[in-house]
């Protein structure tokens, strides 16, 4: 008898069947945001859910960030189990006060007497004129607070067994999509189950050089690391998954013995969840140990609409590959093959 | 033995007063390890509409919150050890005087952020809708957490939801230092804000406590009658200073002559002369006994843990 075929999902319906899993499983489970309920359901990740669960479990907001965060919060102290949902990460810059002074800080400040099992979902866009407001990732900021867990899943598989784990956890989770992950394909079980926080991913083995990838970026050094094979460079792409906590252990043991770290961020370098990483690393090993490191990030500016412009802005696999050849041949970095071939690549496994 | 509601009331009311001044009192001693905003004038907007509510019902705060605590049946030797920084506080000497919680009592913890606890507040009230046991939600707010943002946006989500929510604004004129005028282009406006907005409301312009009490009783059950939020605006007069157990008078921004008034129609006298001297000596003397009692609690239990530091940043 032959093994069946593993199943393949998307991302965005990945994110999906989670949510409907764990509103199935658990009523006190509700799902909520701008356009949440529309005929496009962001992007489909939401859709048919509120003609299943009806309009109690699954509704859309008033253009009102800072008080539905507060809504949320509120609920789950009181014992639900809300997904609020945000189209764009830069919109949540319009509920940290809610987050940060209170999602972060109700369990301490308040005694232990209570908790926020709270999802916050938002999505972050790229490329088409995104621009300025409509591109950020925001992660650091919250990775930067007690309280707050952060995850970036980077592919269909993780998208749901995150967002499981996110919903059933007892504390706020910033919950970081990225645009362009969404049609992407891996093998997704079926049923309930969890990619808890503790534990990062290796997408791929190799013992030249570590790349380290936060969300798209994961997918960029996928890509960079068959370039970089073609030249004969083995890296050992990891990703994080988790942000906070972060799994500091498996990228310490990767860079100990590749001996070089690159750090790609869908993110700025500066005080960025880079710099994290790199800090941690470095806090772990010895100075003899002498790991090479290097981090990228979006360019120390704006993001531009400019498709002219925006080119420039973000690591590609060709920028990723260049920065882990130096790293492994600082005097003479390898000819690497065109980055054309490369685009395709996803991660698709195995779990 | 059932009290009265006369004697209920001024129970509560008496019971709040002298907790808070006994808390003056020794604040400056430094044992006391929190700063505190005192509602010595103002606490029969939390004497009210407490004295209306369930135990299964829900109040939530701001920093200013030891009256609405007392009122809603928190426990006094808990807030006192909180203030002293002591484990047995309500918070275990996490949160201090401006974030005091009772689970069992319904106190949803209060928060110091102005205006931060209204939307937090709205989410117990969503929950209290979905479970359909008709519970209630009040959320006391000062007339500073108006301006905020977030009041608009609960205002309107709740009205927009019908969510089982009474807003209390505790209007005592003064944001800090700063007074109405200087920051509202329309100070008595609040009301008609919400109005506008579809929430019913009530304005009590000389605070007092039994055209608080009755109009929170109406707004009360229309909540649990779920037509969707209420808000009371009640004018009140606060004593003390914004932060700290003195009166402040004498600092310029304020005249004790525009104190005279409140002074005057202060509900707490008012209520005592409507005992007879009985039930009231023993009720002042049962409150006696009981902040002693707190005071000995929190001077007597034990601080923290160092260990503490790290327990329950997350579930």
């Amino acid at each position: 008898m032959s093994t069946p075929e593993p199943r393949v999902l998307r991302y965005v319906e990945a994110l999906r069947e989670a949510t409907d899993l764990a509103m199935a499983a658990d009523p006190s489970v509700f799902l909520f945001g701008l356009d949440v309920d529309d005929h496009l359901g962001i992007q489909g990740s939401t859709k048919g859910l509120q003609q299943k669960y009806g309009p109690d479990r699954v509704f859309t907001t008033p253009l009102s960030e800072d008080a539905m965060t507060g809504l949320a919060i509120g609920a789950a102290m009181a014992g639900l189990r809300p997904i609020h949902v945000h189209i764009r990460m830069d919109f949540l810059l319009l509920c940290m006060n809610q987050l940060v002074n209170i999602a972060a800080k109700a369990r301490y400040m308040w005694g232990g007497q209570v908790s926020v099992p709270l999802v916050v979902r938002s999505m972050i866009g790229k490329s088409w004129g995104q621009g300025a407001q409509h591109s950020q990732g925001l992660h650091a900021l919250f990775m930067h607070v007690p309280g707050l867990k952060v995850v970036a899943p980077a592919n269909a598989h993780d998208a749901k067994g995150c967002l499981l784990a996110a919903i059933a956890d007892d504390n706020p989770v910033i919950f970081m999509e990225h645009r362009l992950l969404y049609p992407t394909e891996t093998p997704v079980p079926e049923g309930a189950y969890a990619v808890p926080p503790g534990r990062a991913r290796l997408c791929t083995r190799g013992d030249d050089v570590t790349i380290v990838g936060v969300s798209n970026m994961v997918q960029e050094a996928v890509r960079a690391a068959a370039l970089l094979a073609e030249a004969g460079i083995a890296a050992e792409v990891v990703d994080p998954v988790w942000l906070r906590p972060l799994d500091v252990d498996t990228i310490v043991e990767s860079a100990s013995r590749t001996g070089r770290l690159l750090v790609v961020d869908n993110g700025w370098t500066t005080c960025g969840a880079s710099a994290e990483i790199v800090a941690a690393v470095v806090e772990r090993t010895s100075e003899t140990a002498g790991i090479r490191i290097r981090r990228l990030g979006f360019a120390d500016t704006t993001c531009p609409t400019s498709p002219w412009l925006e080119a420039d802005f973000y690591p590609t696999p060709r920028r990723i590959a260049e920065a882990a050849a130096t790293l492994v041949h600082p005097e003479r970095p390898p000819r690497l093959p065109e980055a054309t071939r490369s685009a395709s690549i996803q991660f698709r496994g195995p779990f | 033995m059932a009290s009265t509601l006369e004697e209920r009331l001024y129970r509560s009311m008496k019971r709040i007063r002298r907790f808070e001044e006994v808390t003056a009192e020794i604040y400056p001693s430094d044992r006391i390890k929190s700063p505190i905003h005192l509602a010595i004038g103002q606490e029969q907007a939390a004497v009210a509409v407490c004295d209306l509510l369930e135990e299964g019902d829900w109040v939530g705060g701001s920093y200013r919150s030891h009256a609405m605590y007392l009122a809603k049946g928190g426990s006094m030797a808990e807030i006192m050890a909180e203030m002293y920084g002591k484990a047995t506080g309500c918070c275990g000497g996490k949160g201090g005087s401006m974030h005091v919680i009772s689970t069992a009592a319904g106190v949803i913890g209060s928060s110091a952020v102005v205006a931060s606890q209204i939307p937090v507040a709205a989410g117990y009230a969503l929950a209290a809708r979905q479970a359909g046991r008709g519970r209630v939600v009040a959320v006391f707010l000062g007339d500073g957490a108006t301006e905020e943002g977030c009041f608009y946006e609960t205002l309107n989500f709740a009205a927009l939801r019908r969510l089982p929510l009474l807003f209390v604004v505790e209007n005592n004129g003064l944001a800090i230092h700063e007074p109405l005028a200087k920051r509202r282009a329309v100070p008595d406006g609040i009301c008609r804000v919400a109005e506008a907005l579809g929430v019913p409301s009530t304005r009590i312009a000389d605070g007092g406590l039994h055209a608080i009490r009755d109009a929170a009783e109406a707004a009360v059950s229309a909540l649990r009658a779920g037509t969707g939020p209420q808000l009371i605006e009640a004018l009140v007069h606060r004593r003390r200073q914004h932060v700290g157990p003195d009166e402040d008078y004498d600092q310029g921004y304020r005249s004790r002559a525009e104190a005279e008034p409140w002074i005057e129609s202060d509900p707490l006298p008012r209520l005592a002369a409507r005992l007879a001297a009985e039930p009231r000596r023993r009720i002042d003397a049962e409150i006696e006994a009981e902040i002693a009692a707190a005071v000995r609690f929190a001077e007597d239990s034990p601080p923290p843990a160092p260990e503490g530091l790290f327990a329950d940043v997350y579930a």
